[in-house]
């Protein structure tokens, strides 16, 4: 009897000694994020006008997180778990508070910069150094939210989080959305969502109650015999009824309330009538659609018409996407064509890597060749050889970006798989060094590049196809052939033959499938779409600059498709817009960028190796061994570790041997 | 039939390829360092020079070379973020020398300035040691019975990530660091003009580190448990060794050195910013391919060689084929020996050192 009551005041212990350990972990997290700068930074972007900054948000985000964190170890008890949050945002908080005590005391600022007057007044919110319990007591506070946020059932929790990351979103956004909508009819609304800089009020608790609307109505729908359409009418509902609400009382605004904060309160009672009643009205609706028997009739059209049904959904985005420059403004068409570009370099590169499993750090040597190819056939400067126009130079380019690719890849592709990497990194920077070097200065223009390439299309000033636009439409088009050809590619007999040297050379050689010949073909067919790439490039730019061929080219292609998911063609496109489109838009996050994609490739390589829209082989492939008893092992005892370390009785990670040896290449 | 021998005539092509590749690769070296010598540009004094420049440069590559190597050859990991280690190491020593300069120490007299080193070569050290052990642990350790290209993928993001963190912290200008003043005085040898202290501080401190390291892992305990882990990692366990300690302190002795190689460096060239680690450690990478990989002493030999060859190299082999400006080749150079030593001879001058690799 003894000895089990021991061990569960052990196991508390060890709790609470968990938390302590998370409250710590969150303390070095916050520190961090303040001294690193990014709460200075980003404190120059609200999120919702006035109220939140982004860089306020980081710390409230880590107080949050650590709080829903330090909970779990407390599941079943709420309120040890709201404690437990509690404990570890004010630890976290301390270390904040400790930082604005200690740091203008002993002149931090002449090691990092960022601990500044303006860091400390963030952290303070704009009160000074002598409030520096402020982290303190918000830690305290936010991280038993977050330890609350625990204590609610799953869906719910799921709903908050998507409100708070929507939130996040749409503040950024604010503007770009802003915009269109100004133009609209819908004027008065979007005035009463967005600012020029963030949400109002009011956009946020739209933004909430439609979030909270899906989770709610979900869990009352589930009751009433179906979770989906209860999402479905509370998402609507929520979103419908406190933008109804809160817009009319705007309108009839009561004296002594400015139009803003009545719709804010307007949106947010609206919210609190139209998520229940959606939840409840879900049940209904989904009996309703059931009757409609939607399932068995699409099951009973012929083929064709089955695919035209699914691709309905499609039409919308196909509309956004070819309107996209014209809505947004010039800054945005420019940075839509980065996007695309990298698209279509990822598509590339997703052949090279993504089929052919063959890491190639050095992409940036046929985005080079591209580009040179295209500046020199069509310049107009001293360097220009032939006054083509840039549309028959675009051939000449993949041509010899691809011929590049073969004659690079034939001595380097012996090489096994990590080595790869360096060789090919080691490739890209000797392309890089000799573009400006003295050495071919005579032909490629040294520092100063080649200039005066033409745009594909002469229009006057004023015409919808000037400037970037045009770039976009043809980077775009360019785009869609490519992923064709890729999607085409992945699922023919070369590209199966990719996948079989990636999963592994040895076997793949024993079927008959010749190892350097196929990886000759996917090294360089990457490089030909990288030379498009270029090309397109130079015709955007106008000219080709040594400056815009560094490793940090290759570093955005490698980074994307990783993010994005090895071998998956949607997973380039969403990688190309969150890790190329957002850095762009934002100055904050073009300033970290390489740093979140470090944290980026650190914590997928670790939670998620198959990327975020993994293609669907990758994706079983990587999480094979979940499924698969280790061989070998004495998985009974192996299981009871398991256990014990779910159970909180041992530290994770205990050697309890070493884990099954299976040896990949 | 006719399958085979198109594939035979693929075969034959790339091995005519490759050839031709070796035959202008030598002949660019030896018409090159022909015609160079035979315009009498540089003197012998010269060539001493570069010569003594090189050996400095290839002290600092082998101690960074060594870390790539131990933990290859225990890991089979690329561990991109080596170079950042580097770097952190020579933003520790600057810190140090800073404030060792402000209260007067390091120019005070030459056994205070002398003192001074060792302390900012222990600072620095101990900084990239604790870096790298947070990476292992952070970064590595849960990656590693994953497919190769995870862990180095990983290492790429931690070398970004430790890179830009020193940007965030510490901004993207360059720190040029304290002035020690009778490291920049000459020597004043007779047969070797224009040797500074600095010079021989890098190559003779270089030397005991590596000597240091090179008795440990062959003659301390845990010198021995490495060697076993880096052997076969299942059987050291079930000998009883701590497989984890083993690789830890792998990582630890490996950014020490190069902790200490990062000072080292900043003293010769005098300016350090967040991306100073980048060139040197790539570089490093390749001496210890072209050491051998996994083999401690080939790491030394490689870095020499490739010190050598990079100071050496642009005006030897270039200068007389009439390239403007040879020195900015001098990194084309360095990155084309990478590129020759992974074709033609992976497995590096010494030979590699690995375990057989196990089915």
């Amino acid at each position: 009897m003894t000895a089990i009551t021991a061990s569960v005041t052990v196991t508390r212990h060890r709790r609470w000694r968990r938390v302590l350990t998370m409250g710590m972990t969150g303390a070095v997290i916050a520190i961090y994020l303040a001294l690193v700068g990014i709460v200075p930074t980003f404190e120059a972007r609200s999120l919702i006008s006035g109220v939140l900054a982004v860089g306020e948000s980081f710390v409230l985000g880590t107080f949050i997180v650590i709080g829903y964190l330090a909970a779990r170890y407390f599941d079943g008890r709420p309120a040890l778990a709201v404690t437990a949050g509690a404990g570890a945002g004010a630890i976290t908080g301390a270390a904040l508070s400790l930082l604005i005590l200690i740091g203008p005391a002993v002149n931090l600022r002449s090691i990092f910069l960022n601990a500044s007057d303006s860091l400390y007044a963030v952290l303070t919110l704009g009160r000074g150094t002598e409030f520096f319990w402020i982290p303190l007591l918000g830690g305290a506070v936010v991280g038993a939210l977050g330890g609350a946020m625990r204590t609610l059932p799953l869906p719910i929790q799921k709903s908050i989080a998507a409100g708070l990351l929507s939130l996040v979103a749409l503040g950024l956004f604010a503007n770009l959305l802003r915009t269109p909508l100004l133009a609209s009819p819908f004027a008065s609304i979007g005035r009463l969502l967005f600012t020029s800089e963030g949400l109002t009020l009011f956009g946020a608790a739209v933004t909430l109650s439609t979030s909270l609307g899906a989770g709610i109505g979900g869990a009352i729908g589930a009751r009433q015999g179906s979770r989906r359409w209860g999402m479905v009418t509370g998402l609507a509902l929520g979103a419908v009824g406190s933008l109804l609400i809160g817009v009319i009382a705007a309108d009839n605004a009561p004296s002594g309330l400015s139009r803003t904060d009545a719709a804010a309160l307007g949106g947010v009672l609206g919210g609190l009538v139209g998520i229940p009643l959606g939840g409840l009205l879900g049940g209904g609706i989904a009996r309703w659609i059931r009757a409609l028997r939607l399932d068995r009739r699409y099951d009973a059209l012929p083929t064709n018409a089955r695919r035209a049904v699914r691709a309905i959904p499609m039409i919308p985005l196909l509309v956004v996407v070819l309107i996209l420059p014209f809505s947004f403004g010039q800054i945005f068409a420019q940075v839509i064509v980065f996007v695309a570009i990298y698209i279509l370099m990822g598509l590339g590169l997703n052949i090279t890597l993504g089929l052919a499993g063959l890491l190639d750090l050095g992409f940036v040597a046929f985005f080079a060749v591209g580009a040179y190819t295209v500046s020199l056939l069509t310049s107009t400067s001293e360097f220009g050889l032939a006054d083509f126009s840039w549309w028959l130079a675009v051939p000449f380019a993949v041509g010899v970006a691809f011929l590049f690719g073969a004659f690079l890849g034939l001595p380097i592709l012996g090489i096994r798989g990590d080595y790869l990497a360096i060789a090919t990194l080691g490739f890209g920077e000797i392309i890089r060094i000799l573009s400006v070097s003295d050495l071919l200065r005579p032909w490629l223009g040294g520092p100063q590049g080649i200039t005066g390439v033409p745009k594909p299309f002469t229009v006057a000033p004023g015409d919808p196809l000037s400037g970037p636009n045009q770039i976009y439409y043809i980077a775009l088009v360019c785009a869609g052939v490519i992923a064709f050809i890729a999607y085409r590619l992945r699922d023919s007999r070369i590209g199966r033959a990719w996948v079989a040297i990636r999963e592994d050379e040895d076997v793949a050689e024993a079927i008959g499938i010749n190892l350097v010949q196929t990886k000759l073909l996917a090294y360089a067919l990457g490089a030909a779409f990288a030379g498009l790439g270029g090309a397109v490039f130079a015709g955007l730019i106008g000219a080709t600059f040594p400056t815009d061929i560094n490793l940090l080219v290759s570093i955005n292609v490698a980074a994307l498709i990783i993010v994005g998911g090895m071998g998956s063609i949607p997973g380039v496109v969403v990688g190309a817009i969150v890790l190329i489109g957002l850095p762009e838009l934002f100055r904050e996050f073009q300033e970290y960028r390489y740093l979140f994609y470090g944290a980026a490739l650190i914590g997928l390589m670790r939670f998620r190796p198959e990327g975020l829209f993994p293609s669907r082989s990758v994706e079983r492939e990587l999480h094979v061994e979940e499924n698969v008893e280790p061989a070998g092992a004495p998985v009974g005892a192996w299981v009871a570790q398991l256990e014990a370390e779910r159970e909180g009785e041992i530290e994770p990670d205990t050697p309890y041997s070493e884990p099954p040896a299976k040896e990949t290449r | 039939m006719s399958r085979r021998y198109v594939e035979r005539l693929t075969d034959i092509a790339i091995a005519a390829f490759l050839w031709s590749f070796r035959i202008a690769v030598v002949l660019v070296v030896v018409v090159g360092s022909a015609l160079t010598l035979m315009t009498g540009l540089f003197t012998a004094d010269a060539w001493v020079r570069l010569l003594v420049d090189g050996l400095t440069l290839g002290s600092v590559y082998a101690m960074v070379a060594l870390g790539y190597t131990m933990v290859y050859g225990i890991l089979r990991m690329i561990n991109f973020a080596h170079g950042e280690v580097f770097m952190a190491g020579a933003f520790g020593g600057y810190f140090t020398a800073v404030a060792l300069d402000d209260a007067g120490f390091l120019n005070a007299n030459p056994l205070s300035s002398l003192l001074s080193i060792v302390i900012m070569l222990l600072v620095a050290a101990a900084v990239s040691t604790v870096i790298a052990v947070l990476i292992e642990r952070i970064a590595y350790r849960p990656l590693r019975n994953a497919p190769r290209l995870v862990p180095l993928i990983s290492s790429i993001g931690a070398s970004f990530f430790l890179q830009y963190t020193f940007r965030g912290f510490f901004g993207s200008r360059k720190y040029s660091y304290p002035t020690v003043d009778i490291l920049n005085q000459d020597v004043g040898l007779p047969f070797l003009v224009d040797l500074r202290w600095v010079q021989v501080l890098v190559i003779a401190s270089a030397l005991l580190m590596m000597t240091v390291l090179y008795l440990f892992v062959m003659r301390s305990r845990t010198g021995t448990a490495i060697r076993a882990v880096s052997e076969d990692k299942s059987t050291a366990a079930l000998m009883g060794i701590d497989v984890n300690r083993a690789i830890v302190t792998t990582f630890a002795l490996g950014a020490a050195m190069a902790g200490a190689a990062g000072v080292l460096y900043a003293l010769l060239f005098r300016q350090i910013d967040f991306f100073v680690g980048f060139l040197p450690g790539v570089k490093a990478f390749t001496s210890a391919v072209l050491g051998g990989i996994g083999n401690v002493p080939g790491a030394v030999v490689g870095g020499l060689f490739l010190g050598e060859i990079e100071a050496v190299g642009p005006a030897l082999f270039f200068t007389g084929l009439g390239v403007p400006s040879v020195t900015q080749l001098k990194d084309v150079i360095a990155f084309t020996m990478l590129v020759l030593v992974l074709i033609f001879r992976p497995s590096g001058i010494l030979g590699e050192r690995l375990a057989r690799q196990r089915a």
